[in-house]
């Protein structure tokens, strides 16, 4: 993996994947208060897919809050990961419709295909699969969500045709 | 003004979901070289979510609309319908003389939806053609703020979240809470798993919330809000960012609104994935930056709220009311309904159902004819078990009081709520044990675990509900169930906790015997919980074709083509795909109750043995 250097001198930041100017404007993009802090962590994790220690650091500078602060709040909510995800997130929809559609069965084949548990990720980061509480598309049920495309009416064994075709 | 022919498609959440792109790309190819010059436009999503994706056609003859229109169906309806005129009566779900989809329609009364698939969300000219704007224009050139709120007042509208305050009570109180900053926030966090009214509102009407937004800002006298919106609904978030700038643009949005001294800003704030944000004071704590834990009341939102303001908080569907009640009058409003519930509901009708979307009904219409006249009945012939409502925290209710009307205080009487109105239709292939132990997962998941009664509580009754769904528990345990359920109900900081356990009090209320089954005799007369159940292939039945063999999507079955097939028990998830796809019907569940569950058993004993 390509070692970027830092522009800011910032010890931290030294020889880390991240771009450190890149998450400071990030946060420079928002007013600078606590408020402030959700959105900013909502940017960093859309450019990375998850939260980087690293850029936990500058955001904590940047807003003036501890790391220990944003660590709180970024493990209660359920949208931020601390880890890498996959290249393909896998959302198995566990609403009340998808559950009496049959959803468990959709998650135990995938858990069981791709050899992960939920919120885990294969070895080779292709996928990360994901149990979510409902995607709102009932009607369909059961629904899976593969990135941004939307899977619904499935069955166990449609569930992993439908990943498979992700995984060339 | 010349009639021009129309081809819109709904490109709502559902419709997406549904494939309506891959359709909407094939109108476009094909209208660029039809016969007829067609505009080609959008819309949200109208209700009918089962029969998505849906297509309108506008011609000078009227409105036709198809439904599961698939993109190879596109050449033809261009051809036949926009070239010659004719309409394609096999796949018409709706039109003017009516269409076999009428009846979802013909019961409902649509006040929150009433613009819901019937206008582009992206155009503000769309909404104003339809006397969009024109109620917040009422309210400041002809009412004060003290009458705004007294007519809200007078119109009996209920916050359509969950817990039912009477809005105007809540406008006023905020109104009269001391404080030169005041805010107004939209809860759109709409968490409730088979819930998706908000989202389908915010997508396909997003002016008609932003309007009631104004009108409480002015009723009350601030002069910004917020709208809480998931971030699991980007395409909410999207047409409302679209929805605000238009409105800016219309100077109806931002300072000196219609040259009055009002003045009135709003900001999206996206949620993180927490369902207790739903929660005002949570829902609050979130915006602020911080974890979304609910803190104790009083004091109120409306005196204490967003950094310590005073705040009015309603939900998506409560201000989608507004306009409408401030254009047509409050008494018109509470002529609608019951009793203590004015106004219509919006429920999400999901589950074993036949029709499955969204439908606003009359409060006050009964169970049964939400379920059999608006939503057609039970799907492919399944038998009413009952209906759960009122979302995760809601109850299960029986046959028995399907005459039930839906309102506040009926619902509340049978032990269910109303919630947020997600709606989901049962039959006999649910087993209800299982069902509470669901709700309880969500509810264990999602606790914020500020308040012991519902951190540790939810988990000891999940505990107990896994130990009957796996045949392991005794009668002595429902008692504990009981207790357990009413103290955390009674002593839970929130919302969240203080209704948790209604799925089990409601299950245990009317479906008892369904626990005492799994308890006593190990017997899921759904055959849903896997521990009692088993998959089993008919040596008689089976026609060695090797079928199920293909399918399993855990090569749990044994055997080829021409020879004995046998399920492996141990490496079987239950998945049941086999039992769909066997073109014999040799595979079924069994349960302790059939002779082959028996057979099963006296083999693996005797295999047990042998080793």
């Amino acid at each position: 993996m390509s070692q970027k250097t830092c522009e800011c001198q910032e010890s931290k930041c030294q020889n880390s994947d991240i771009d450190c100017a890149t998450v400071k404007q990030m946060v420079a993009a928002h007013e600078k208060k606590p408020a402030s802090l959700i959105p900013v962590l909502q940017d960093v994790q859309q450019e990375y897919g998850y939260l980087p220690r690293e850029a936990l650091d500058i955001v904590a500078r940047g807003l003036n809050l501890s790391v220990s602060n944003i660590y709180g709040v970024a493990t209660f909510y359920k949208q931020f990961r601390l880890v890498p995800q996959g290249e393909h997130l896998i959302k198995v929809c566990h609403g009340t419709a998808c559950h009496v559609a049959g959803a468990e069965g959709i998650s135990v084949v995938l858990r069981s295909d791709l050899d992960v548990e939920d919120d885990e990720t294969t070895d080779d980061m292709k996928f990360t699969l994901e149990s979510v509480a409902c995607l709102g598309c009932c009607s369909l049920a059961p629904v899976i969500t593969v990135g941004e495309d939307t899977h619904g009416r499935l069955t166990p064994d449609k569930a992993k045709k439908v990943v498979s075709k992700y995984a060339k | 003004m010349p009639s021009k022919t129309k081809v819109i498609v709904g490109l709502g959440s559902c419709g997406l979901a549904a494939g309506a792109k891959d359709v909407f790309s094939a109108f476009e190819k094909e209208l660029a070289s039809s016969k007829v010059t067609a505009e080609l436009g959008q819309t949200g999503c109208v209700g009918l979510c089962y029969r998505e994706v849906l297509v309108d056609v506008i011609t000078p003859d009227g409105k036709v609309t198809y439904g599961e229109v698939v993109p190879k169906m596109v050449s033809r309806i261009v051809e036949e319908h926009v070239n010659d005129g004719k309409p394609i009566s096999e796949w018409i779900a709706l039109d003017d003389n009516g269409g076999e989809e009428a009846p979802f329609l013909a019961e409902q009364k649509r006040i929150v939806l009433r613009n819901c698939g019937q206008l582009d969300p992206e155009k503000i000219d769309d909404y104003l053609a339809v006397d969009g704007y024109k109620a917040i224009e009422k309210a400041i050139k002809k009412m004060a703020p003290e009458k705004v709120v007294e007519e809200i007042k007078a119109s009996g509208l209920r916050g359509r979240g969950g817990a039912g305050f009477t809005t105007g009570l809540k406008w006023e109180f905020t109104r009269n809470a001391p404080g030169d900053k005041k805010y107004i926030i939209c809860n759109a966090d709409e968490g409730d798993p088979g819930a998706f009214m908000d989202r389908s509102v915010l997508e396909s009407d997003p002016h008609s919330v932003i309007e009631g937004m104004l009108i409480a800002g002015y009723a009350i006298g601030a002069g910004e809000g917020y709208i809480y919106c998931r971030a699991e609904y980007p395409l909410a978030i999207e047409r409302l960012g679209k929805a605000i700038d238009e409105a800016k643009g219309k100077g109806l949005l931002g300072d000196s609104i219609l040259g009055s001294d009002f003045s009135f800003n709003i900001k999206i704030k996206e949620g993180a994935g927490a369902f207790v944000c739903g929660e005002e004071t949570a829902l609050m704590a979130s915006i602020e930056g911080r974890r979304g834990m609910p803190r104790l009341r009083p004091p109120f939102p409306a005196t204490s709220g967003l950094w310590e303001n005073p705040t009015c908080i309603n939900n998506v569907e409560t201000f989608a009311n507004v306009a409408w009640i401030v254009n047509h009058g409050a008494k018109e409003y509470a002529a609608i309904g019951t009793k203590g519930s004015k106004g219509t509901k919006v429920f999400a009708l999901t589950g074993k159902i036949a029709r499955s979307g969204l439908a606003e009904v009359p409060m006050g219409m009964t169970l049964k004819d939400v379920v059999f006249k608006v939503g057609g009945g039970m799907k492919e012939g399944g038998e009413f078990k009952g209906v759960q409502i009122g979302g995760p925290t809601g109850g299960c209710l029986p046959a028995e009081i399907i005459e039930t009307e839906v309102d506040y205080d009926s619902l509340t009487q049978t032990g269910a709520t109303m919630g947020s109105g997600g709606m989901v239709i049962l039959d006999q292939t649910t087993c209800m044990v299982d069902l509470a132990r669901f709700f309880m997962s969500f509810a264990q998941n999602e606790s914020c675990g500020k308040c012991v009664p519902c951190r540790v509580g939810t988990k000891r009754i999940l505990e107990i509900l896994d130990k009957i769904t796996a045949g392991q528990a005794e009668e002595a345990d429902l008692e504990t169930l009981k207790v357990l359920a009413v103290d955390i109900k009674a002593s839970s900081l929130c919302g969240l906790g203080q209704t948790a356990p209604n799925p089990v009090l409601s299950t245990l209320r009317y479906f008892e015997n369904e626990y005492l089954e799994h308890i006593n005799e190990g017997y899921c007369r759904a055959g849903v919980c896997a521990d009692l159940t088993k998959v089993v292939i008919s040596q008689k039945l089976c026609r060695q074709c090797a079928v199920c063999i293909r399918h399993c999507p855990v090569t749990a079955i044994s055997g080829a083509r021409h020879e004995l097939t046998e399920i492996s028990q141990g490496d079987c998830t239950q998945c049941q795909v086999c039992v769909a796809t066997c073109p014999w019907d040799a595979i079924a569940v069994v349960s302790p109750r059939s002779a082959e569950f028996k057979d099963e058993q006296s083999e693996e004993s005797a295999e047990v043995t042998t080793e």
